[in-house]
Formats: C-alpha cells, sequence, structure tokens
C-alpha cells in the first residue's frame, strides 16, 4: 500500500471536490429558483474560462481587470439566456426544459470550440509556480487558491441567502412562486438573477481550473461531473451540493488509487462517480440531503 | 402533447372500430400504400434491369448518395422510433439511447462473428440482447422518474460507452469489430441498393409494429401513464411493468436500428455511440414531434438532411467571393453540432409539436380546400 501517494490523491480529491461543489451549488441554485435543469452548467465554466483566458492573453489587460469584466460578461450572459430561451419555456413539460438546456450546451460547445479551437491552452502565470508543502504533501499554490477561492463562494452564497434581501427574495420564490409573487416579488428578476449569479460563480470555478489545468473544451465535462454530487447531495439542497461535491471529488481520486494499485481496468477517475450514481438511485432515489416528494392524488 | 388528427367537420368516429383505424380514410391508404410501392419499384426495377439506371429519373434512385440518406433515415428512424415510444408515449426520458443503438451494433456483430448465426436472425437477437441490457438500467426507471432518470440514462450512456472499450472479447476493444453484410437465401444485401430495400423493409415492419402498439390495450396504458401516472394506477395499470417494458421496447428499436448500422457499415467501432448520438436521437424526436409514429420519420429525415443540406451551403458559399475563407470552411463541424443544438431549441420554442403537427395542418388545410372552415 502506498500511502503517501493515497493521502496525496485524497488532497486532490478534497480540492477537486470543492470545485465540483461550487459548480454542483451554481447548478442547484437555478434548479431550486426557476425548476430548470440545466445541462449546459459545464458551458458556463468553458465560456468564462476562455473570455478571461481571451481577455489576458490577447487584450493584455491584468488579472483583476481582465476577471471583472469576465464577471461582468458572464452575468450579462445569464440574464441574456434566461430571457430569450428559458422564459419561453416556463410551464413547458420538464423533458422540453431538458431538452431545451441540452440543446443550449450543445450549441455553446460547439461555437466556443469553433470559435477558441480545441486545443488546450495555458492560463498566464499569476501565482508563483513553486510546489508548496503542506503536511508533507506537495500542493500547487493555484490549488490552495483555488481552495481558498472555493470557501470564499461558499461563505458568500450563505451570507447573500441569509441576510440580503435579493436572497430572501429567491428562498421565498424557491418555496413557492405563486406565494412569492402575491408578496410583491418580481418573480422575473429572481429568475434573471439566479442565471446571472450561476453564470459568474461557474466562470469564477471555470477560470480557477483554468489557471491549474489550462483551458480546453474538457471543462466542459465538469458539468456532467457535477450530476452525481448533485444526486448525491440532493437535487434542492445547496449544503448537500457542496458535500456531494467533495464525495464525488475524494470518490474518483480513491477510485483512481485502487484502479493504479490493483485492479488496473484503467478510466475508473471518470466512470466511478456514475457507477455510484446509479446504484444510488436504485437505492435512495432522493439523494442524501434531498426533500423526499410526497405525492397526493 | 400528442393531439387528435384534424378531420373535416362531420367527420365523427362512431365506433372503437373507426377510431383505432391505421389510416383514416381509403384514400390516404392507398396514397400510403401506393407510395411505399413505387419506393420499392423506383429502387428495385435498375437492380434487376441495370440498362435503366441511366435514365434520368430512375438514375437518382440508383445513385448510392441517395441511397444512402435513406438507408440511414431507416436506421436511425428505427431507433427514434424507439425513442419516442419511451418519450412521447410514455412520458420517461432517456439521454442513454445511442448506448443501447451501440449495444444493437456490437451484438449483432459478434453473433454473427463468433456463433455464425445468419445475419438476418442476428439483427432481432441483437435487438433482444439489447433490450435485456435497456431492461437492467431501466429497472431504476421503475422507481424513478423525469430529472432523476434523465440522470441515471446519463450515468447508463457513459457507462456503457466505456465498457464497449473495455470489453474485448464482445465489441474488439478500441480497434473496433468487423460486421458482414446480410444473406437470405444465398442473396447477399452488399450494394447500397439491395441494402436500401432490406432495411426498408424492416423499417416498415417495425413502423407497422409500432402503430399496432397504440392501438392495443398495452399502448393505451403507455399514453395513460405519460399523462396522469396517478390516475392510471387507480385505474389498474402496473406502474412498474409498463414503465420497465416501455424501456425494454425503445431498446429493443434501438438495438434493431443499431444492427442495421453496423451490417450497413461493416465496421463497428465505440466512438459512433457518444452523447452526441444520443442527444440527435432526442432532437429527431421533438423535431418530428413526440408521442408520433410518424413523427420520428419525419424528425430523422431532418436530422439526417440538416447536415447535407448545410455541406451543400457551404459548398455554395465557398464559390462565392467572400466565403471561402478558411475560418468557414473549417468550421463546418462545429456549425454542424450548433444546427442541431439550435434547432432542437427553435423547434422547442416556436413548435413544441414538431413537424407531425405541421404535417397535420397542411394535410387539413388542404382536404377542406377551398372552404378551410
Amino acid at each position: 500500500m502506498n500511502w503517501e501517494l493515497l493521502f496525496q490523491l485524497l488532497l486532490n480529491g478534497i480540492i477537486v471536490g470543492t470545485l465540483y461543489g461550487v459548480v454542483a451549488m451554481c447548478f442547484v441554485l437555478i434548479y431550486k429558483s426557476t425548476q430548470v435543469v440545466n445541462f449546459a452548467q459545464g458551458e458556463f465554466l468553458l465560456i468564462g474560462a476562455w473570455v478571461c483566458w481571451s481577455l489576458l492573453v490577447h487584450w493584455q489587460m491584468p488579472f483583476v481587470v481582465g476577471f471583472l469584466f469576465t464577471l461582468v460578461f458572464m452575468m450579462a450572459f445569464g440574464v441574456l439566456l434566461q430571457i430569450v430561451v428559458l422564459r419561453p419555456m416556463i410551464g413547458e413539460p420538464i423533458i422540453s426544459v431538458i431538452m431545451v438546456t441540452i440543446g443550449l450546451s450543445i450549441f455553446m460547445r460547439a461555437a466556443v470550440n469553433w470559435i477558441f479551437g480545441q486545443s488546450a491552452e495555458a492560463f498566464p502565470r499569476i501565482f508563483e509556480t513553486d510546489v508548496v508543502s503542506v503536511l508533507g504533501l506537495n500542493v500547487q499554490p493555484a490549488y490552495l487558491m483555488s481552495l481558498v477561492f472555493s470557501l470564499f463562494i461558499m461563505a458568500g452564497f450563505y451570507a447573500f441567502f441569509r441576510y440580503s434581501r435579493y436572497g430572501l427574495a429567491m428562498r421565498a420564490t424557491a418555496f413557492n412562486q405563486q406565494v412569492a409573487q402575491s408578496l410583491g416579488i418580481s418573480v422575473k428578476t429572481v429568475f434573471a438573477l439566479a442565471w446571472a449569479i450561476s453564470a459568474m460563480v461557474s466562470a469564477l470555478a471555470g477560470v480557477v481550473i483554468g489557471m491549474v489545468n489550462g483551458v480546453s473544451s474538457a471543462l466542459s465535462f465538469i458539468g456532467i461531473k457535477v450530476f452525481p454530487a448533485v444526486i448525491l447531495g440532493g437535487l434542492d439542497s445547496i449544503v448537500g451540493a457542496v458535500v456531494g461535491g467533495l464525495i464525488v471529488g475524494m470518490l474518483e481520486n480513491t477510485a483512481e488509487f485502487v484502479d493504479g494499485q490493483f485492479l488496473h481496468w484503467g478510466n475508473m477517475l471518470t466512470i466511478a462517480p456514475f457507477w455510484v450514481l446509479i446504484l444510488l438511485l436504485v437505492l435512495k432515489p432522493y439523494g442524501l440531503f434531498g426533500t423526499k416528494t410526497i405525492e397526493r392524488v | 402533447m400528442a393531439s387528435v388528427s384534424m378531420r373535416p367537420c362531420g367527420d365523427f368516429r362512431t365506433s372503437y372500430k373507426d377510431d383505432s383505424r391505421l389510416f383514416d380514410t381509403a384514400l390516404t391508404a392507398r396514397i400510403g400504400i401506393g407510395f411505399l410501392l413505387a419506393l420499392y419499384l423506383l429502387v428495385g426495377l435498375p437492380l434487376a434491369f441495370p440498362g435503366l439506371a441511366d435514365w434520368p429519373v430512375l438514375g437518382w434512385f440508383a445513385d448510392s448518395y441517395f441511397l444512402s440518406l435513406g438507408i440511414q433515415i431507416c436506421l436511425y428512424g428505427v431507433a427514434a422510433m424507439g425513442l419516442n415510444i419511451l418519450v412521447g408515449f410514455t412520458g420517461q426520458i432517456s439521454l442513454g439511447h445511442a448506448a443501447f443503438f451501440g449495444v444493437g451494433a456490437f451484438s449483432s456483430a459478434w453473433l454473427n462473428n463468433t456463433w455464425g448465426i445468419p445475419v438476418v436472425l442476428a439483427i432481432p437477437l441483437a435487438g433482444l440482447m439489447a433490450a435485456a441490457v435497456g431492461l437492467l438500467f431501466g429497472a431504476p426507471a421503475a422507481r424513478i422518474k423525469g430529472l432523476y432518470l434523465a440522470i441515471a440514462t446519463l450515468a447508463a450512456q457513459f457507462i456503457i460507452e466505456d465498457l464497449f472499450v473495455r470489453l474485448d472479447w464482445f465489441t474488439g476493444g478500441s480497434s473496433g469489430a468487423m460486421a458482414n453484410a446480410p444473406e437470405l437465401f444465398g442473396f447477399a444485401f452488399d450494394t447500397d441498393q439491395t441494402y436500401f430495400l432490406f432495411a426498408l423493409t424492416i423499417t416498415i415492419v417495425l413502423t407497422v409494429l409500432a402503430t399496432n402498439l397504440m392501438r392495443t390495450r398495452d399502448g393505451r396504458a403507455l399514453v395513460a401513464v405519460r399523462d396522469h401516472y396517478l390516475s392510471a394506477e387507480v385505474m389498474g395499470i402496473n406502474l412498474t411493468r409498463y414503465r420497465v417494458m416501455s424501456f425494454g421496447l425503445a431498446a429493443f428499436y434501438a438495438g434493431i436500428g443499431g444492427a442495421l448500422y453496423a451490417h450497413y457499415l461493416m465496421f463497428v467501432s465505440a466512438e459512433a455511440f457518444t452523447i452526441l448520438l444520443s442527444i440527435q436521437f432526442l432532437g429527431m424526436i421533438i423535431i418530428g414531434g413526440l408521442g408520433s409514429v410518424k413523427g420520428s420519420i419525419l424528425g430523422t429525415i431532418f436530422m439526417v438532411l440538416l447536415p447535407e443540406v448545410m455541406a451543400g451551403g457551404m459548398g455554395m458559399l465557398q464559390a462565392t467571393e467572400w466565403g471561402n475563407q478558411p475560418f468557414l470552411v473549417n468550421g463546418l463541424a462545429f456549425l454542424r453540432e450548433m444546427a442541431i443544438g439550435a434547432a432542437i431549441i427553435l423547434f422547442l420554442i416556436f413548435e413544441p409539436d414538431g413537424l407531425a403537427h405541421r404535417w397535420r395542418q397542411i394535410r387539413a388545410y388542404w382536404s377542406l380546400y377551398p372552404f378551410s372552415h
């Protein structure tokens, strides 16, 4: 047993897992407040990372400025998407809504691949590259930064929903749209806000992952990795999304370890979360923290 | 979702027998059957008399480009029909249809190569094998629905796709598997013309089966499960049984489509059955019209012709002065994917009932012409 490797992989799992958790949170945010299952979540990461990359590389902006521009762009993009594509779908059956976001996802991915190319590009260095040692394990500073970023975002989410007026409005809308509307909350604004926040935070995660692994079309696959995470956590629980993300991150790295040491099947990093997902759906369909729907005739 | 087809005023159905007719009127029956007979003749005649292939109109039907489009429409159409039984009639959703299509393709090649089972028998057996896999992954479908089912089938797609590469003995691993052309009584369907007739025959049989399914108790039970599953259950319909059954049926159709695909290309490789194909299948039935057998075929025609039309348009654009830029020329593959995505979105927003609905409106307009009220 190679303990050092196991711990190293587990640490990576925790760091990647928090990023999954952040993206899963964005997914849950949209699902909770607008009842839309966003299959295009991964493309938000992709677009955000590429926009930031081109601002930094082609326009030679300093990181902070380019990053802020990216966030503003993604906010506008999220709102636009909600108004143009998702608003006509309100009240349609769930299959249609799922299909619209799937259509969006392949449209955006193809467009991005066309514009920016399919090869991976490295981000300009923002942090020094020296490896930092934490408790005897090697960690890249960008990874540490991403951990800090993720925790910061999660704290921000918590504060937003707990203390801000709009956060309260969003929670009310998620609880019951009609009641919220009759209390004077503009449900339209809440929907647009949910997409804007989700797009912005996803782009942030995309930039962070891009800094570590380079920007490429592989980023959109994170959007698919989110599904095991949200199902594990229960679809409508933000805390569950974070926990689910962490579990998936650790799970895939443990699977990688077991596979590399004993099984030698290959490709377990990608596939293991889906096996767990299928098993979980058979055993506990509402996840660990999800609301059990009780149906009445 | 599904709407009653429009009929002229005064044309009422007074018995259940009337209500479950395959064709609305004797005229539509004649047109439908006549169209298919004409198709057989137009493709069959140049085959029997090769000299006829030089004739102006008959020549098109001997052209391998048009025939290959026709074959693609047949084999994808069969799979799309299966998906429509699941999505359009039962209201379940599957993002893993391409995986079952792939299971059919590999099974048929494997049965023929390893066990020496004739291809004509291997194709239905492959359908059954795909159905078995479908039932396996459809078992969770008995308990979950909607979004959870979408995600479960998405997971199934990735797992099966991974198994295609992993199971060397079954699929030939990453190098793929060879498949033979079907043979019947010593006659090999190995040209485009013969294979088109072969695929067309199977497609017609399966279309009739799917249409007939909707006239049986089982078919009506599926629709009841879709429209209001709680009421259906109260009325004594076994939800689990019908949900799993429609999953199995969908996988069976996908398997047959996949087997046709394998024996047409004579080579199967795992890369063909990605999530993008699954999405294309869903696109076909959405564009064609959910809950309509005819719509599945119309949607397949749309989806198969879309890239061809785009490639044609691109060719014309390149002939012009400003269109011949590498940016556009290299972007065709991306434009194709974008067009698929855009078609799905636009149809869902502007024509949620699909081409089948449009078709019914056109028909109603002409059958009532010139007094269209």
